[in-house]
């Protein structure tokens, strides 16, 4: 298993030959819960707050470097359907543009080879859909899982959601965890939901959505994510996008602390993925250079990082154009997704 | 490179302000520049260049003042003074506004500028110096509207001669401009040679919001040009910079009468407990010694951890220096840039290669070949003993060592001759609250480093200078009391040959230590009464006497801790057992002065005593309206021993209007009692012993205050003298008080209404206490 590479890793080694690193990285497989490094988390968050107001300020990306980075968010991003009223051939369109996110005239004026999202993520039952857009791309489908977005459904429904939906064709399972678990301080109740739902994943890869905004602190947002590494998470992620508040850089800043610490005890390495209320092209080079500051080259790619967005696509793809032509651009130049 | 090729290696690339504008503006003004004199440019001469330390570019050429310069600017800042004083608060706060709004409009233009003049990071001067400098002029265009309202009793200093470093050359210049504008002075502004194009663009800014001739001046040129401010007809020096250069300003202003503040050098000590974000702390470490190069007074320098987790918070710092970006200035995604000069670049490398001890690490980082780089270094395993955990470094060098326990933090943090800020790293409510006032700075950070506003007071203690800048309390620095005050008159002690009064021998000692002395040097001499008649013998304090009163005030540290209800109940004790005795003291006053005003005194003193006693536990400290998610507070803490030498004239009253603010407020004192009169004074050491006032808090010396004036101004552990005696006193404490840096308060020659409300009040509790600002951000 950790040999292999994931699909997405395939797919970027298939589709845009060396641009991608043959790089593979075993999958994470837990450790015990340690309670005395749980209880020792610290987050302080004036500070956190501090750095990541602080952080765009001290990082600037310009000109080629910018159009560069903003290519790479795109094989970052999770491009995610998630409404009451998904079809199957809305989530064709969703595919479609996974496929091709920018324009191949773009690209050529780039200099660059075709390049795919990181995956496309929708719910259970537009699994096949997605399969079938997807069929011969190599992209690969996550499912949101376990009564997402709140995750109170029985346990035996979630874990054989997750199920379902890996023998549906899903190869990434973003799973949400029981914030009651961390509200009333049940750690192990959260430990072994985590690991239950990981064991269900089977070879599917796991995130856990740990719905920061409902965690109450920064201090539970760094415990609940020990404890899902722990457990086992290929991934952890913070939100389903359908809280109040999603993803921020306080969050984040505070995720991949625990993913850095967690890194340098085991020695194994956990992805990061942000998701909701990042739709700016400058709010994705901000992010990649905070993985880069706090994490390193290794987590700017997207076995390690995600972005889980819907209309940043949209915007990343306006810079380009401008990036090509020194003319702002329109959003409806740009094919839908 | 090819955006495929960066596509795959991520590289930030360059992202570089442009500079166009501000050289632009310099080739405008001919990039030669003269001094700003009385609203105008005079004509550049014989100059020197002012470099760009990232390149060695030369920018400008400036001029170097001479001693008709600086006259000229301070005949023009004299001339200026009294209209601009009349103006009023009002009218003050219209031009005060005008320069906020026109250092608003022109931002980017004084931040490339400065990057370019002192090689900081654009991100800094753009994010920091600017909008700070701008808030200190907002903040005191209010100051201004309400001196009339809130300061009845204030009045401008004068003219003041300001010289401000090249660390922080804009936001140097506001701190000192602002409030002493805001005060209805005018001034005469050294900047530092290296830096001087800001301040010269800030003329220029005064020229634009119309600012009335001569209220502002603007000298250039190096350290000869700040001795002849100095030693000009100004009203008052403030000095940003070197501990030794603040030491020299302080000798050479001795006993001229002019007002001083000094802020100097530092080591501060930057203290990581086990229960800290270690992460957030380690980040803290970025912007309190990588900022500006480490060239900054208040830089976290010293950094101490907690044993438990010394090897883990390491291993992260150096992950950390790592990724800190060295380079080009105006490149946006810079961390670091060029040192000042070519000059401060030797010194830092110098200081780091003299040093063998530790175990030194320098980031793995690119570090461009030419300019004035240099590395971000971390030694540990450093011990106290190790020159480089004592001396100001001023570059990107920190210091580290471990300690066991909290109390060992304060003990290692204290052990340092300066005093200016103090960094604080705990989750723990009660552990950081606990140290912060145990620290002996002008500053506390807690879970924060360099947070700085123009609402809080800046400065330190020791020989991190005196005096503080901004908030209320750095209004103090550019106001007197109104009114004008007479001139000292001498009292000569009375004489005679006449036999004793009373016919059992009373040998006043000295009172040091709750117990009553004989005099080292073992001389004794009469006192004589109006009459002629011998009233009884005072002992003659000498260095050694000075030396033990020290000692004792130390032991009596505990002092400081009491409340000040406790305190209070004390002097109420004091003035009840003075009131029981008053006829006694009243016949003594008289006899030794003659005439009878004595009741009148012991009255007055039973009054200040009363008056003490309400403030010791009233002088409240303040929460300043900074603009974070959290609080700074202004807490007003004991100066620590105070020696005072008490007023000639009413020999009682002077002596208890000098102890009772220092005592009052948590002080130890060293009192040396009035000279001619000395009697009361040891009288006065009989109803201290019976009123519960601890051995050592209060300390009487009496003799020749001339013996020993100087000896507490040499003396390294009194933190403050005081003198009200004879008006050349002033002199040689100001003086003498250079070696540690200490607060002085002198008459100048000057009489004081002790009787009336000038004996009294603020200006006493004042010099009683040091003004921390501890600053708590929260959030959970």
């Amino acid at each position: 298993m950790a040999t292999q590479l994931t699909p997405a890793q395939s797919a970027a080694a298939t589709t845009t030959g060396s641009h991608l690193p043959q790089v593979t990285e075993p999958r994470n497989p837990g450790m015990p819960l340690d309670m005395n490094w749980v209880r020792s988390v610290q987050a302080n968050t004036s500070a956190i707050e501090r750095r990541a107001a602080s952080l765009p300020a001290r990082r600037s990306v310009k000109k080629q470097h910018q159009a560069a980075w903003l290519l790479r968010a795109i094989t970052c991003i999770d491009l995610t359907t998630l409404s009451g009223d998904d079809t199957d051939r809305r989530v064709a369109r969703l595919c479609a543009k996974a496929r091709q996110p920018i324009a191949p005239d773009l690209l050529d004026a780039l200099g660059m080879g075709p390049i795919t999202t990181g995956a496309v993520c929708v719910y259970h039952e537009m699994i096949p859909a997605a399969r079938k857009a997807l069929e011969g791309a190599n992209i690969p489908i996550a499912a949101v899982s376990t009564g997402f977005p709140a995750g109170l459904s029985p346990l035996e429904l979630r874990i054989k959601e997750i199920e379902m939906s890996v023998a549906a064709g899903a190869s990434e399972i973003d799973i949400v965890i029981s914030r009651r678990h961390v509200l009333s301080g049940d750690w192990q109740a959260l430990y072994d939901e985590m690991q239950a739902f990981r064991a269900a994943c089977g070879e599917a890869h796991v995130k856990a959505i740990l719905a920061t905004g409902e965690l109450g602190s920064l201090r539970n947002v760094a415990r609940a994510s020990l404890i899902c590494m722990m457990a086992g998470a290929d991934f952890i992620k913070t939100s389903t996008g359908k809280e109040s508040v999603n993803a921020t850089l306080p969050v984040s800043l505070v995720m991949i602390r625990a993913i850095r610490d967690y890194y340098d005890r085991t020695g194994v390495r956990v992805g990061y993925k942000p998701a909701g209320g990042i739709s700016k092209a400058k709010d994705a080079i901000t992010y990649l250079a905070l993985m880069k500051e706090e994490l390193g080259d290794r987590w700017l790619q997207p076995d390690l990082f995600r972005f889980g967005a819907s209309s940043l696509l949209n915007d990343i793809e306006r810079q380009l154009e401008h990036h090509i032509t020194g003319n702002y651009s329109a959003g409806y130049r740009h094919a839908t997704s | 490179m090819s955006v495929s090729e960066i596509f795959e290696t991520m590289d930030y690339g360059k992202a570089p302000e442009s500079a166009a504008d501000a050289l632009a503006w310099l080739v405008d003004q001919g990039s030669r520049f003269g001094h700003f004199i009385d609203g105008s440019f005079t004509d550049p001469v014989d100059g020197f260049d002012s470099k760009n330390p990232a390149t060695g570019e030369v920018l400008a050429t400036l001029t170097q003042a001479t001693q008709v310069d600086v006259d000229a600017a301070v005949k023009a800042a004299r001339k200026a003074q009294p209209k601009w004083e009349k103006l009023g608060g009002h009218g003050r706060a219209k031009y005060l506004y005008a320069l906020a709004r026109l250092l608003q409009k022109h931002a980017r233009l004084f931040a490339v500028l400065e990057v370019l003049d002192n090689g900081k990071p654009i991100r800094e001067a753009r994010d920091i110096d600017v909008p700070l400098a701008q808030r200190h002029f907002y903040y005191h265009a209010g100051m201004a509207q309400l001196m009339e309202s809130e300061l009845p009793d204030a009045e401008a200093l004068g003219v003041c001669g300001q010289i401000i470093p090249w660390n922080f050359p804009l936001l140097m210049l506001a701190w000192k401009v602002a409030p002493a504008l805001a005060m209805g002075n005018t001034v005469v502004l050294k900047p530092a040679e290296y830096t001087s194009l800001t301040a010269l663009l800030f003329a220029d800014i005064c020229r634009q919001a119309g600012l009335p001739k001569g209220v502002v001046n603007i000298v250039t040129g190096d350290g000869a040009v700040g001795e002849m401010i100095v030693n000009a007809d100004v009203d008052k020096i403030a000095f940003t910079g070197s501990t030794a250069v603040g030491r020299r300003i302080r000798e050479a202003t001795a006993g001229t009468g002019k007002a001083l503040t000094l802020e100097l050098g530092g080591k501060s000590p930057y203290i990581v407990f086990d229960d800290a974000d270690l992460d957030s702390a380690v980040e803290g470490l970025v912007d309190a010694i990588w900022f500006n190069q480490g060239q900054v007074c208040c830089a976290g320098s010293r950094l101490l951890v907690h044993e438990p987790v010394a090897d883990a918070f390491y291993a992260k710092l150096r992950t950390r220096m790592s990724k800190l970006r060295v380079g080009d200035p105006l490149d946006k995604s810079i961390d670091v840039g060029a040192l000042v000069d070519p000059v401060q670049l030797k010194s830092v490398s110098e200081k780091v290669d003299a040093n063998t001890a530790g175990e030194k690490f320098v980031a793995d980082t690119v570090i461009p070949e030419n300019g004035c780089y240099y590395p971000p270094t971390l030694i540990t395993g450093l011990n106290p003993a190790d020159p480089l955990m004592q001396e100001e470094i001023f570059g990107p060098v920190l210091v580290s060592t471990t300690f066991r326990t909290p109390e060992e933090a304060v003990q290692l943090a204290n052990n340092t001759r300066y005093g200016l800020a103090a960094t604080v790293w705990s989750e723990n409510i009660n552990l950081a609250l606990d140290i912060a006032p145990k620290l002996v700075a002008g500053i506390v950070w807690i879970n924060g480093t360099n947070l700085m506003d123009a609402a809080a007071g800046f400065g330190g203690v020791r020989e991190s200078g005196f005096g503080r800048e901004g908030g209320w309390e750095g209004l103090t620095g550019y106001t007197k009391p109104e009114g004008t005050p007479k001139p000292l008159k001498t009292i000569e002690p009375m004489t005679g040959d006449g036999a004793p009064i009373d016919t059992i021998d009373r040998t006043a000692k000295l009172y040091i230590g709750g117990k009553h002395a004989r005099p080292d040097g073992g001389y004794s001499a009469p006192v004589w009464g109006k009459s002629g008649a011998l009233l009884g013998h005072a002992s003659l304090a000498n260095r050694k006497d000075v030396r033990n009163a020290v000692e004792a005030a130390h032991a009596a540290k505990g002092w400081s801790k009491t409340t000040g209800h406790t305190r209070a109940q004390i002097l109420y004790y004091i003035a009840e057992n003075l009131a029981a005795r008053s006829d006694e003291f009243a016949a003594r006053l008289d006899a030794m002065q003659g005439g009878r005003s004595g009741a009148k005194e012991v009255a007055t003193s039973i009054k200040r005593l009363f008056t003490y006693a309400a403030w010791a536990d009233k002088y409240d400290g303040q929460v300043h309206g900074v603009p974070i998610r959290g609080v700074a507070m202004a807490m007003k803490e004991p100066v620590g021993v105070i020696a005072a030498l008490c007023p000639a004239e009413v020999p009682l009253l002077g002596l208890i209007s000098c102890m009772a603010p220092a005592i009052a407020m948590g002080n130890r004192v060293i009192l040396a009692a009035s000279e001619p009169f000395p009697l009361s004074a040891t009288d006065f050491a009989q109803v201290l012993e019976t009123s519960d006032v601890p051995a050592g808090v209060v300390n009487i010396l009496t003799g020749p205050q001339t013996d020993i004036a100087e000896p507490m101004a040499r003396h390294m552990d009194i933190d403050a003298v005081w003198s009200f005696g004879l008006g050349e006193f002033s002199k040689t404490i100001e003086y003498a008080s250079a070696g540690n840096i200490k607060r002085t308060w002198v008459n100048n020659g000057m009489a004081r209404d002790w009787m009336g409300q000038a004996g009294e009040g603020k200006t006493f509790l004042q010099a009683a206490t040091e003004v921390k600002n501890i600053w708590v951000p929260y959030g959970e």
